[in-house]
């Protein structure tokens, strides 16, 4: 099962393991991971999972949607590697991707 | 003796937020959620879309997986009804004479579809759609060769005729009202998705008085049959869905003598006025502080809003920031987004063409200042309507109204 790292605003890293098919939101969410929200269940319409992928993954977990990108715009503390973490679905070579959290999804 | 810890009276999606916040904000004390359905909390908003159209799985319309509560210590006491609360013992009593001490509960009891008083409306194949099992009854229902008559053009009927025809079903829509969605958006929207919904093959009949639904052979026996309109004409049918409203499940807090009007009345930090006792999601009459007023919503961002706010209140935490109340559907392509309530409206501008599928349309007050937005497939026009409505300054109608205008400007 791929593995991913989840690391919060302060620094503490989540290590889970996170099956294919589930999006990186939910593995976030069914593993107890603090610092995302999700509040509208993965329907991209509440940004509240944003997350910040790790440089070196970027090019695996595929490019912003234009209805996540207007989403996006309006977060907090956007960054260029910024996503909504419920639109990157998991996949094999997902294994050992890392992401961060912004301070607050709210 | 150790406290009796926190009980939670309600598993669905508010009872089960609380209890995450609470975990999450780190109470370390008992926590047991009890819910009268067979299973732990889950997400309501697919039912009527993923669920119906077998996009969703068990698993994915899971609040949290089953481990999380045995990793939590939340006890889960599902199939489980309660019949009342004791507020002097601090305790409740269940439907079979058991009784539970708390130190503190919290009522996240939800509501109930609306039953309508007519003839045949306990007909089987009458349905409604509140819970899983409501889901699944309806779509054993749904298949191509079946027709679905739908009672009551607000958002489940619509969405449910959305995935009746994904499912290859008629669905026919019948609406008291002169048009769709006619207590809970504008005019331009209620066009919209009447227009929306023809193009995808939904019969829709506005101003349709219901007077009764009919079994086989035109008798009040069997499995429904048909729908009785007021001029005589009978809609037959193979099934009839119900979608006309909810109401809350206040009668326990009532008859301990908590205060209800249309739920049970709250503060601002979920607290109803007996300090053991908070009340959040569908159940509650709540302060909306942007507006002046209290009412009920029945939405998830309100319940997971409130959820925290008990959260917050019971930890000891500051309250959290006041949030703009939200909702969301998902119909065909269509993706509503609607942010604020329109209280107070003065008048109406529509940005963009709705005859392109993407447009909104901004409520302003008197004062030009937004107090709702209903966003069609224009994700920018929400977020930036939501930081709108929290900021209340007036704005300029004409940019609002001009597609060249950049929405982060206008929000700034």
């Amino acid at each position: 099962m791929p593995t991913i790292t989840y690391i919060e605003h302060d620094g503490t890293a989540h290590t889970v393991e996170v099956a294919e098919g589930f999006s990186v939101m939910e593995g976030a969410i069914n593993n107890t991971v603090p610092g995302i929200d999700a509040d509208c269940g993965g329907a991209c319409a509440c940004a509240t999972c944003h997350v910040y992928v790790d440089p070196a993954w970027q090019h695996l977990t595929g490019t912003q949607s234009e209805a996540e990108a207007s989403m996006i715009s309006f977060a907090n503390a956007v960054e260029p590697n910024s996503r909504l973490s419920c639109q990157i679905k998991v996949t094999a070579e997902l294994d050992g991707l890392v992401v961060r959290m912004p301070a607050g999804q709210h | 003796m150790p406290e009796p810890g926190i009980i939670i009276a309600g598993a669905g999606h508010a009872g089960g937020a609380a209890a995450a916040a609470l975990r999450q904000f780190g109470w370390k004390g008992a926590i047991t959620v009890i819910g009268n359905e067979p299973i732990p909390p889950y997400q309501r908003p697919p039912l009527s879309k993923a669920w119906l159209t077998g996009d969703a799985t068990a698993e994915s319309l899971a609040l949290r997986p089953e481990r999380f509560y045995t990793q939590q210590t939340i006890t889960l006491r599902l199939s489980t009804t309660i019949a009342a609360i004791d507020r002097a013992a601090r305790a409740i009593r269940l439907a079979d004479g058991q009784t539970l001490p708390y130190t503190t509960l919290i009522l996240a009891l939800g509501a109930r579809a609306r039953r309508l008083p007519l003839p045949g409306f306990d007909l089987p194949g009458v349905l409604e759609l509140r819970t899983a099992a409501d889901a699944d009854r309806l779509k054993a229902t749904i298949g191509p060769g079946r027709r679905i008559a739908i009672i009551g053009g607000g958002y489940i009927g619509l969405e449910a005729a959305a995935s009746s025809r994904a499912l290859g079903a008629e669905a026919v829509v019948l609406e008291r009202e002169p048009r769709l969605l006619a207590r809970v958006a504008s005019p331009p929207l209620s066009e919209f998705f009447a227009a929306a919904h023809r193009a995808h093959g939904v019969i829709i009949h506005t101003d349709a008085q219901v007077t009764g639904l009919v079994g086989q052979n035109g008798t009040e026996r069997g499995r429904v049959a048909g729908v009785q309109l007021a001029d005589g004409t009978i809609l037959p049918c193979h099934a009839a869905l119900v979608g006309v409203g909810a109401i809350p499940n206040d009668e326990i807090a009532a008859a301990a003598g908590l205060r209800c009007e249309n739920g049970v009345v709250v503060d601002e930090h979920a607290r109803t006025e007996d300090p053991a006792i908070f009340a959040i999601g569908d159940l509650t009459n709540r302060p909306l502080a942007l507006y002046g007023r209290r009412g009920r919503l029945e939405s998830v961002p309100n319940a997971l809003e409130q959820a925290r706010q008990a959260a917050a209140a019971i930890t000891g935490r500051p309250p959290p920031a006041a949030e703009v109340p939200w909702f969301w559907s998902d119909q065909y392509d269509i993706k509503l987004q609607i942010a604020g309530l329109p209280h107070d409206v003065a008048r109406l501008v529509v940005r963009g063409d709705p005859s392109t599928g993407s447009f909104a349309v901004f409520h302003l007050d008197a004062d030009r200042r937004v107090q709702c937005v209903e966003s069609v497939n224009t994700p920018a026009e929400f977020m930036a309507g939501r930081l709108m409505i929290l900021k209340r300054r007036p704005v300029d109608a004409a940019a609002l109204a001009d597609l060249s205008s950049n929405m982060k400007d206008l929000a700034a």
